[in-house]
Formats: C-alpha cells, sequence, structure tokens
C-alpha cells in the first residue's frame, strides 16, 4: 500500500489578494512504502511546500493526502500530531531549530513530545546519535560548542529519533563542503536500511540524488513534472536540462558522446555504472572508439 | 498568521502626501495632534476630522487600509468607553440593577471613540505614506540639535534603521523555527498558561541565537565598507523643502488654528 497518497492537491498563497500565487497545482501522487525518492525541482518550483503537505504543516487549498490510507484532514478520526510523528521532516539548515542545553536534551525533545518513557527515550537518543556519529561525551556538550556539520547532524538525529515511518529532508547538503555532504548522506542511506523506513530526499543538485535515490520526482512551475524510476528520469536529460536544472557531469559527458555519432546509452549517472558502460562498448567495437 | 502585521507598514504611491518633505509630514503629524487635544467640542472634532479625511483622499490610500490599521486598537477603544460609559456622572438616561448610564457618559464616550479613531488614522497615514528608511532620515534630521548636547542623534537613527529593516526577517524566521518545531511534535496550540509560556522556549532560543549571529556579521560587513558612524558621512538623498511643504504646513496651522477659534467662540 502506498505510505502517502495525494489527490488533486493544490496549495494557493494568500488566496484573494493580489499577491495570490499556486505553489502546488493538481499533484496526483503516491509513494511505495520503504522507498528512497529524491525530489528535484528548480528554486520556487513548490517542491518545499509539496513536503509540508505531507506532515500536515500546510493545508492543502484544494485536494487531499492520505498518509498510511488515512486521510490526514479528516478532523473526526485523525490528529494532526500523531501525523507529525508518523512523517518525520527535517528543514532547510535544521541545526537553526537547536535551542536545549544539551545535545542529549536537544534529541530527546522530540521523543519526548511523543509521550514515550525515558528508558525508550534514552534508547533512541543513544541510538540515533552513534548512527550519526555523535560521541557520549559529546552527548553531554552544549549543542552551541559543535562545528556546522556537527550540529546539523544532531538536528537531522533529532527527528531520526522519533522513528517516523516516513523521513523527509529538505537539502539536508546545503552549505556543507563534499565530505560533509557523502557523510550525511551515507548516513541516511544507513537509517533507511535500519529501520526500512521510506525516505524523500529534496534537492536541486541532480548529483547528490542521482547515486542515492531509486525514484527520482521532478517538480516544474508547481506541477509534478514525473515521478519515475531513476534510470527513467535520466533518460529525460535533455528536457530536465531545459528546466534550469543540471544533470550530473558523468551524464552530461554521455550525452556529448552520443551528439558525436557514438552508439551509446545515455541514461548513466553513477560513475561505476559508467565506467561499466565504456567497458562493454569497448570490447563490442574497441575499434571504433579510437576513431572518434 | 504573523506576516498579517501592518503597523508602520508603508505603502509605496507618487501622491501629493507621498511627496512630501518628511520633516514636514512629522511636523504636521504632530500639528494635527495638537488639534485633536485641543479641541474641546464636536465642532473643533469635526474641523480635525475633516483634516486628515483630505489627506487620506489626497494621499490615495485606500480607506480600507484605514480601517485595518485600526483593527489592533479595538480592545483599546472598547476598554475606555466602558470606562467613560459606566463612570461618569449626569442625567440618568438608562439605568439597570448597578449599571447607570448617564448623557454626560454617552457625550463623551462618543468624543472619546472619534478622537482615538482620529488619532491612530492619522499618525497611520504618516507611516503609510512614507518609507520606514526615509522616516528614520527625517528623525535625524529632526533632532539634529540634540547633537550640541552630545545626544548620540545619528548612531540612534541607524539603530531604528536597523531594527526596521529587520523586522520582515525576523518574522520569517519565526515562522520558519515554529514550523520546525511543530514538525518535532511542539504542542503551542494546548495547555495552561504555564504551559504555552513554556512551548514558547523552543522558539525563542533560535530566534535569539540568530539574532545575534545575523547582528555580529552585519557590524563585520559594516566594519568592512568602513562604517565608522555619523561624523562626516554625507547622504545619497539630501532632504529639500519646497513651496509644496510650507503651504502644507501653512494649511495644517490654518486648521489648528480654527479649532481654537471653534473652542473660543463655543466655549
Amino acid at each position: 500500500m502506498a505510505i502517502i497518497r495525494t489527490e488533486g492537491l493544490t496549495y494557493t498563497y494568500s488566496q484573494g489578494t493580489p499577491f495570490e500565487k499556486t505553489a502546488v497545482k493538481n499533484v496526483d501522487l503516491e509513494i511505495e512504502e520503504g522507498e528512497l525518492v529524491g525530489i528535484i525541482g528548480h528554486t520556487g518550483s513548490g517542491k518545499s511546500t509539496l513536503i509540508q503537505h505531507f506532515n500536515g504543516l500546510v493545508k492543502p487549498t484544494s485536494g487531499k493526502i492520505y498518509v498510511d490510507g488515512q486521510d490526514i484532514w479528516d478532523e473526526k478520526n485523525c490528529r494532526i500530531r500523531d501525523i507529525r510523528f508518523k512523517v518525520g521532516l527535517v528543514f532547510q539548515y535544521p541545526e537553526y531549530q537547536i535551542f536545549e542545553e544539551t545535545v542529549y536534551k536537544d534529541i530527546s525533545f522530540g521523543p519526548k513530545n511523543m509521550g514515550l518513557d525515558e528508558k525508550e527515550i534514552d534508547r533512541r537518543v543513544r541510538e540515533t546519535a552513534a548512527l550519526v556519529g555523535i560521541t557520549d561525551a559529546q552527548l553531554q556538550k552544549s549543542p552551541f560548542e559543535l562545528s556546522g556539520g556537527q550540529k546539523r547532524r544532531v538536528a537531522i538525529a533529532g527527528v531520526m529519533a522519533m522513528e517516523p515511518k516516513v523521513l523527509i529532508l529538505d537539502e539536508p547538503t546545503a552549505g556543507l563542503d563534499p565530505k560533509g555532504r557523502d557523510l550525511i548522506l551515507a548516513q541516511i542511506k544507513e537509517y533507511q536500511k535500519r529501520t526500512g523506513s521510506t525516505i524523500l530526499l529534496v534537492s536541486h543538485s541532480m548529483e547528490d540524488v542521482a547515486g542515492f535515490a531509486s525514484k527520482i520526482l521532478v517538480m516544474n512551475k508547481s506541477e509534478l513534472y514525473c515521478y519515475e524510476d531513476t534510470p527513467q528520469v535520466f533518460k529525460k536529460a535533455d528536457e530536465i536540462t531545459a528546466m534550469g536544472l543540471s544533470v550530473p557531469q558523468i551524464t552530461r559527458v554521455f550525452g556529448r558522446l552520443r551528439q558525436m555519432g557514438v552508439d551509446i546509452r545515455t541514461d548513466v549517472y553513477t560513475l561505476d555504472f559508467a565506467v561499466k558502460t565504456l567497458m562493454e562498448y569497448m570490447e563490442k567495437n574497441g575499434k571504433d572508439i579510437e576513431q572518434c | 498568521m504573523l506576516r498579517d502585521i501592518t503597523i508602520g507598514q508603508y505603502f509605496p504611491g507618487k501622491s501629493v502626501i507621498h511627496r512630501l518633505d518628511p520633516r514636514f509630514k512629522i511636523i504636521i503629524t504632530g500639528i494635527f495632534i495638537a488639534m485633536l487635544f485641543a479641541a474641546d467640542g464636536f465642532i473643533g472634532l469635526a474641523v480635525s476630522c475633516a483634516f486628515i479625511l483630505m489627506t487620506y483622499l489626497l494621499s490615495n490610500i485606500p480607506i480600507k487600509l484605514m480601517v485595518k490599521s485600526l483593527k489592533p486598537i479595538i480592545p483599546v477603544i472598547l476598554f475606555t468607553s466602558v470606562l467613560n460609559l459606566f463612570f461618569i456622572d449626569g442625567v440618568s438616561v438608562f439605568s439597570f440593577w448597578v449599571i447607570n448610564i448617564t448623557d454626560e457618559g454617552l457625550i463623551t464616550t462618543a468624543f472619546m471613540i472619534i478622537r482615538i479613531i482620529a488619532l491612530i488614522s492619522g499618525s497611520s497615514l504618516l507611516t503609510y505614506t512614507t518609507s520606514p528608511i526615509i522616516l528614520t532620515d527625517a528623525i535625524e534630521r529632526l533632532l539634529s540639535p540634540l547633537n550640541k548636547v552630545k545626544f548620540p542623534v545619528h548612531e540612534l537613527a541607524m539603530m531604528m534603521t536597523i531594527a526596521l529593516r529587520f523586522i520582515p526577517t525576523l518574522i520569517e524566521e519565526t515562522d520558519k523555527i515554529m514550523s520546525a518545531q511543530k514538525a518535532r511534535g511542539a504542542d503551542m496550540d494546548s495547555g495552561g498558561l504555564l504551559k504555552r509560556a513554556a512551548a514558547l522556549v523552543p522558539i525563542l532560543i533560535p530566534l535569539f541565537v540568530s539574532a545575534f549571529r545575523r547582528a555580529e556579521e552585519l557590524a563585520l560587513a559594516m566594519e568592512c565598507r568602513c562604517y565608522q558612524g555619523g561624523e562626516g558621512r554625507t547622504r545619497l538623498k539630501t532632504l529639500k523643502s519646497s513651496g509644496a511643504d510650507y503651504s502644507a504646513m501653512a494649511v495644517a496651522l490654518l486648521f489648528l488654528a480654527a479649532v481654537f477659534v471653534i473652542n473660543a467662540v463655543t466655549g
């Protein structure tokens, strides 16, 4: 069963004023449980507004959202706070939401709000802290003494500790160096492997999403452009580039090769796969490639 | 939502009122307030209201906005009317149990309500038609004589400008932090007074932290651009007064004089 399903989801800002703007237009979507989804789109394409619908922070102007088969705005049968524990949302620059005296207390804020008992909270805090690479000594420190990357990971752990069925991250790697970026992406993947939860990762960098997600959702001008398996999406590299998004460098190399007349597939987006494809090609017609 | 706050909001335009020298606008607003408080009868009050109505029409600011600016002061109006209505002695017109409403009370209440409404709409017209930056500029110029007694006028004006500049930024930031904490299950809409106050901690602490961070960055950026206070600083736009400004002030003074004359005649 789909963990998140939307029907004709539409959201309009400042309705009825001159500043009216539709941020999300008529989105029908079904996200299966356990999926690793990358959400991409240019700035202002509506991707941030879309994900805020999934945990009930934004109420749609029209349309419906079902989480785990339940209409989240059906006020009789559903408490919106329970939905927030089911669908964890990590905002952009989450380190700016940290407020407690110690790292431990900050990570336990979410689980505490869920009304869990001390023992369970302690287990969750220690487990998630270990997962994101926060040591026991650091748990007792003030979060404001940590480095930027560490603060970011503490904030992400704060949402992971609620053990949501769906974890949504809005540009978790923004402003980090490549090493910090890879670390966070690896930890998110590790979390997914361990818990089997559904992950939605928002980014405007295809490079981030390419090696990470099994499916990709593309938003363009407030509308859902496509939601397909990663290889399918990369076949549309040209259209995606036209939207103002960049495809990974390696995909561009293969597109260029094709333009030069090399008969090679273009849905290549990771380095390993690129090597494999090239090797196969060279084995098949080793002489041709030298002529190019 | 937080975004709907309009106090001190500026509505750009090109009307006569918009183009007036802001220093004169501040002085004229002062004259208008004097007018309101000098008037001791309904005729005087009507003259002052005619003045503010005239300026509103000249400024092309929709009356809707004027009504909107009155919304936050409804509690104040209600409070003063209740006090005036029930506690002023005079000839009773309506009485029930301990409630005794008098003719004097009714008249004073009506008078007070009109005065408060005129006062608020008059002063909001100033902020509607003048951008905050120009307004602080004008305040700086008007206060400049205080420099002689070593009062830091420029620094004060700069602080006001910066504070005004960051209001929208901080509102946006508060919105974001609130959403983030709600996503972690923070409950801000239920519980008693104490519980609600405690629920503000997760919002206020990140807000303060980011305000300090912004202040530090801004200070550094200002120093990088060689800011060193008001001494020897010149302006991009110098305020210039023209004939229109003087005539506007003359009109305002004329109305003030009219109010005094009416007071003398009716009093």
